[in-house]
């Protein structure tokens, strides 16, 4: 159970990733906006309230590991890590730029990121092994979340990731599905359905929470629930919406790949109640 | 001699196993015909089997590996490479991970199971990855030692071994094996043959049989295509003057691809390689496959006279 300030602040720290998103996006004109916006509460709750990590030893053996595999949704990453204090403010201007140290896609170059990600469906699978080293080790206390597009999920080796995770009982894996319903070309359900998806996971031996993913008291208490499951991995189903706190990504499939224009990076800024531009912080 | 594979296999990771106590094997339901099933019953709590899953596994390797602990995946070259290749590029090769693919059944001397367990590509596909290492065993005797350089040798890399049976050319306590050092086995001022796999035998038969028809071949086991051994590939040019690549492998990318992007920029000498010919093979016995593929020894004589006739009296030192 979240107080209401921790409430408030995780609130206010999705605003500032979806801020960051925007404004990254915008100035590199080019990255996934919507799929980025997505995971805005999901971020911030692992980010300042689950994960276990210090942003001076990125690279502890000891902590907990977050996997973007839907590694598209960099911009946020980056925004979370940033705000975690992983490396210097400025690097958010530099997204995608030869100067820079983000590169479009996660790399392990990037302090803070664990696992490269950026090609789809091979995230759950690593995820399975650090947990099936970590227990090789005796970091019992290692926990792993892993980030899937619900997308990504007509991927093959997701399903093989996910039988070998209840095989071996990796109840230290936490899988979030960002279902925000719509992939590269158009809507998951005529590209490729994926329903009943929360039977899919049960029926492979997941643990399997649903949650609204823009409500971060739930997205906290399903991290709860994770945490009590033994024995059993745990899936959450986000049912969240692309593009969400900005209005005109909504139901905008087209613009999966499309930076934000400046009068629309400005009317973004403004929904998300910031007045000011992205150059004045 | 002849001797195996397997036992050999089996018998090098439960060796490497017990020096390299971190050391996790990871395998995709083929433990008993890799025999990693040996280093299984002796290190349980090491060995993971994802089931026939080759692209899962290599993503559980990368997760293992970036925890810190060395892993060997191993599976047949057909399905530890070409399956899961973007795998093992993306999640193994860009992250640099300690990863190391260690395929048994390389090659169309895997016989009677045919072309879609003949992996006749995965040196070139594996070459072509930036910072990924190739090496090649030429026989049983050299498993323990390779396994043992490529573990100990830091970030990914593909160890590749072949099914059929062998000759022994080394005996296994005499056996240095580094990635990047080839092997010199035959003197020789004519020619080279340079070979990799099973391959390396033929060329000492073909040695042989040009030495009775005065042509004396100087005979290199390669053992690593990336990083190639440039000083013994450079001498055996500049010496020489005439090379034959041999491999168990398509003519393109390989061995030969290897030796050929060398010698054009450092010293272009005539070469010629033996090699399956952009052609899939078919089931057989492995002997018989092997001769009627071109894989043989007299392939590798007949082509070292082509490229000690072509060499003429060309004068090497004008161009090298």
């Amino acid at each position: 159970m979240l107080s209401a300030n921790q409430r408030q602040a995780l609130e206010l720290m999705a605003r500032t990733i979806r801020r960051h998103v925007i404004e990254m996006t915008w100035r590199a004109q080019s990255g996934h906006p919507g799929g980025s916006l997505s995971i805005a509460e999901i971020l911030s709750v692992l980010y300042f309230s689950e994960v276990r990590y210090d942003a001076r030893q990125p690279s502890a053996v000891d902590r907990d590991r977050v996997i973007l595999s839907k590694g598209h949704a960099a911009p946020a990453l980056y925004a979370a890590l940033v705000e975690a204090g992983f490396f210097p403010r400025s690097e958010l201007k530099r997204l995608r730029s030869i100067q820079g140290l983000l590169e479009g896609h996660p790399c392990v170059s990037i302090p803070g990121v664990d696992v490269t990600s950026g090609s789809l469906g091979l995230g759950l699978s690593a995820g399975c092994g650090i947990a099936l080293a970590a227990r090789m080790t005796d970091h019992d206390q290692v926990r792993v979340y892993v980030i899937l597009g619900d997308g990504e999920l007509n991927e093959g080796p997701v399903w093989e990731a996910a039988m070998t995770a209840a095989h071996f009982h990796l109840d230290s894996l936490v899988a979030i599905v960002d279902r925000n319903r719509y992939q590269n070309d158009g809507a998951t359900a005529d590209i490729m359905g994926t329903e009943p998806l929360a039977q899919k996971w049960k029926s492979f031996g997941w643990n399997v929470v649903e949650i609204d993913g823009h409500d971060v008291e739930q997205v906290a208490n399903a991290f709860d629930c994770a945490r009590g499951m033994k024995g059993r991995p745990t899936v959450v189903i986000a049912s969240t919406v692309k593009g969400s706190g900005v209005s005109y990504l909504l139901d905008r499939p087209d613009l999966h790949y499309k930076a934000p224009t400046t009068e629309q990076k400005d009317l973004s800024l403004r929904e998300l109640g910031f007045e000011q531009g992205p150059d004045d912080e | 001699m002849i001797g195996n594979y397997r036992d050999a296999l089996g018998e090098a990771l439960v060796r490497v196993g017990s020096e390299v106590e971190d050391l996790v094997v990871v395998t995709a339901d083929v433990s008993k015909s890799t025999q990693s099933i040996r280093f299984q019953q002796r290190y349980p709590a090491r060995f993971v089997s994802v089931g026939i899953a080759e692209q899962n596994a290599v993503g559980v390797a990368a997760g293992i590996a970036s925890f810190g602990l060395p892993v060997i995946f191993t599976a047949y070259a057909m399905f530890a490479t070409e399956r899961p290749y973007e795998q093992i590029r993306n999640m193994v090769a860009y992250p640099r991970l300690n990863v190391k693919v260690i395929a048994t059944h390389g090659g169309i001397n895997v016989g009677e199971d045919g072309v879609t367990h003949q992996a006749v590509e995965d040196i070139a596909i594996m070459r072509a990855i930036p910072g990924m290492a190739v090496a090649a065993v030429a026989d049983p005797g050299e498993v323990t030692a390779a396994v043992r350089a490529v573990v100990r040798n830091k970030g990914p890399a593909y160890l590749r071994i072949p099914r059929a049976a062998s000759e022994i050319l080394h005996r296994e306590s005499e056996v240095t094996f580094a990635l990047g050092k080839a092997e010199t086995l035959r003197a020789g001022q004519d020619v080279t043959l340079i070979g990799i796999g099973m391959m390396v035998w033929e060329c000492l038969q073909a040695a042989e049989r040009l030495s009775a028809e005065g042509i004396q071949a100087r005979v290199l086991n390669m053992r690593t295509v990336k990083p190639l051994d440039a000083q013994a590939l450079l001498a055996a040019a500049t010496e020489t003057g005439a090379i034959v690549t041999a491999e168990d492998h398509n003519c393109c990318g390989g061995l030969g691809g290897a030796v050929a992007e060398y010698l054009v920029a450092h010293c272009p000498i005539p070469m010629e390689q033996v090699a399956l010919r952009d052609t899939f093979a078919r089931s057989g016995e492995a002997g018989a496959l092997l001769a009627a593929f071109g894989l043989t020894a007299d392939e590798i004589r007949a082509k070292a006279r082509v490229v000690v006739e072509r060499k003429g009296n060309m004068r090497i030192g004008s161009i090298c």
